[in-house]
């Protein structure tokens, strides 16, 4: 049974909401909201339906985060954006917002922030007062996990928020430089969770930490499974066991398993898509070979096919960013993309085909579907 | 009270004024000052640590102010603007 979706489309230049008829087949775009800002993530809180947050900037100004409380009708910004304390030892001050991350069911009003530079930040009143989360933002190795050099080209980044749907207090952080890391405190304390995930860009290219975690996702029906899409491919994690095992390693050669997200599927345990992306030489970062498309394992990741009908056969070069694709949990799911040429594709046959359903926006940094209403 | 140029980037918070008053001896002191009649606006402008942003410029008079830290004495006006940024 398929419902009206609504895609919250954050971009380079402004956000846009994207909704469709309850057969997912028409699409009616509205915007654009805060034309100009840098919008990195636009997210809805599922435990009310009508909180939304953005994480905004522009060229010229600070970040702040954009509130609405009424399904986005209405708009304000945070009383109090994250922000390092006043004299932070390390010098630090928040360049943007990156992921926000609704809290655990139990915990309404919660909300999570990730930083570049990297750092966490908590809001107990939806989103308006922000409070940094001295556990990860103060701990003595903060230098080591975050170096101040390391990262993407728009800063080093805490680029993911996670948390057990099972357990507020467990947690996990994807992050550019300190790979994945795990709480089972709330954010008192911390410790990395790498073994066998590989940094091909450090002299000791398993070490304890250093990996770039570029998308992590619990299996919906088993937050114990774990999949990763790193820089440095595919893997997946079943706790409790510590130890990755690269599921990428059976993607066909000739595509590789560099990306930017893994998207789980919302009812089997055993399926996920990958966007792949060409890692080689300069990492290019586009579509391998010109020719879009998507990989789906149905198996745990032994076994990866190829879903592309629909896109173009060739020359199309998309990039898509690590919070631009996503799905949604209608039967039959619902795949969305985003890409850098501003153009979103859906799939309505779990990737079995794909049809551009919006083009001309601005570069698109991310993409979230949530059930329209 | 001294005068100050708000720039476009800003006026959302001035209910589209480009010109407004505030009283201060400090650039820091004006922003803080803007910032109790505009809420937010100072962090846009300046960081948490209170340096000026990157693609902020602020004017006393015609000197450019590097930090908040500088005095407003005798000047009339504070400029606001936004540098060279985007694309």
């Amino acid at each position: 049974m398929t419902h009206a979706i609504q895609l919250l489309v954050g971009t380079r230049k402004g956000a846009w909401i994207h909704t469709s008829d309850a057969g997912r087949g028409r699409w009616s775009l509205e915007g654009p909201l805060f034309l100009g800002q840098i919008i990195n993530h636009f997210v809805r809180d599922p435990r009310d339906g009508r909180t939304m947050l953005m994480a905004a900037s522009t060229g010229h100004l600070g970040p702040t985060i954009l509130r609405s409380t009424d399904g986005g009708k209405t708009w304000a910004e945070a009383s109090r954006p994250p922000a390092f304390p006043k004299g932070d030892p390390h010098g630090r001050a928040v360049d943007h917002s990156f992921w926000l991350e609704p809290g655990h069911a139990d915990e309404p009003g919660v909300w999570w922030a990730g930083t570049s530079p990297p750092a966490l930040f908590r809001s107990a009143d939806g989103g308006d007062i922000w409070e940094g989360v001295a556990g990860l933002n103060e701990h003595p190795q903060v230098l080591d996990w975050f170096p101040p050099e390391a990262g993407t080209p728009d800063g080093a980044i805490l680029n993911q928020v996670v948390v057990d749907p099972r357990d507020a207090r467990h947690m996990y952080l994807a992050t550019c430089s300190a790979g994945v890391l795990e709480t089972t405190d709330q954010g008192a304390t911390w410790r990395p969770l790498n073994q066998n995930v590989r940094c091909d860009f450090l002299p000791d290219p398993y070490p304890e930490f250093g990996q770039d975690s570029h998308f992590i996702a619990l299996a919906p029906t088993d937050p114990d499974r774990i999949w990763q899409q790193n820089h440095c491919g595919i893997y997946r994690l079943d706790r409790p066991g510590e130890r990755w095992e690269r599921i990428g390693e059976a993607m066909p050669r000739d595509i590789g398993d560099i990306g930017f997200t893994i998207i789980p599927h919302a009812r089997d345990r055993e399926t996920a898509w990958v966007w792949p992306m060409d890692g080689t030489e300069v990492w290019p970062r586009v579509s391998p070979g010109g020719r879009p498309a998507a990989y789906r394992t149905r198996d745990g990741g032994a076994s990866w096919t190829r879903q592309d009908r629909g896109f173009p056969a060739e020359q199309g070069w998309f990039t898509v960013k690590r919070q631009a694709f996503c799905g949604d949990a209608a039967d039959p799911i619902g795949l969305y993309l985003g890409t850098t040429g501003g153009e979103i594709w859906m799939s309505g046959d779990e990737g079995e085909s794909w049809r551009q359903i919006a083009a001309h926006l601005p570069e698109i940094y991310s993409v979230t579907a949530v059930p329209a209403g | 009270m001294i005068r100050v140029s708000i720039p476009s980037q800003l006026i959302a918070y001035t209910d589209g004024a480009t010109r407004v008053e505030a009283e201060g001896a400090t650039v820091a002191a004006i922003l803080d000052d803007l910032d109790r009649r505009y809420p937010g606006l100072k962090f846009r402008v300046v960081d948490e640590q209170d340096r000026i942003r990157r693609h902020m410029r602020i004017f006393v008079g015609d000197t450019e102010a590097k930090h908040v830290d500088v005095p407003l004495s005798n000047a009339a006006e504070l400029l606001i603007f936004g540098a060279l940024s985007g694309g």
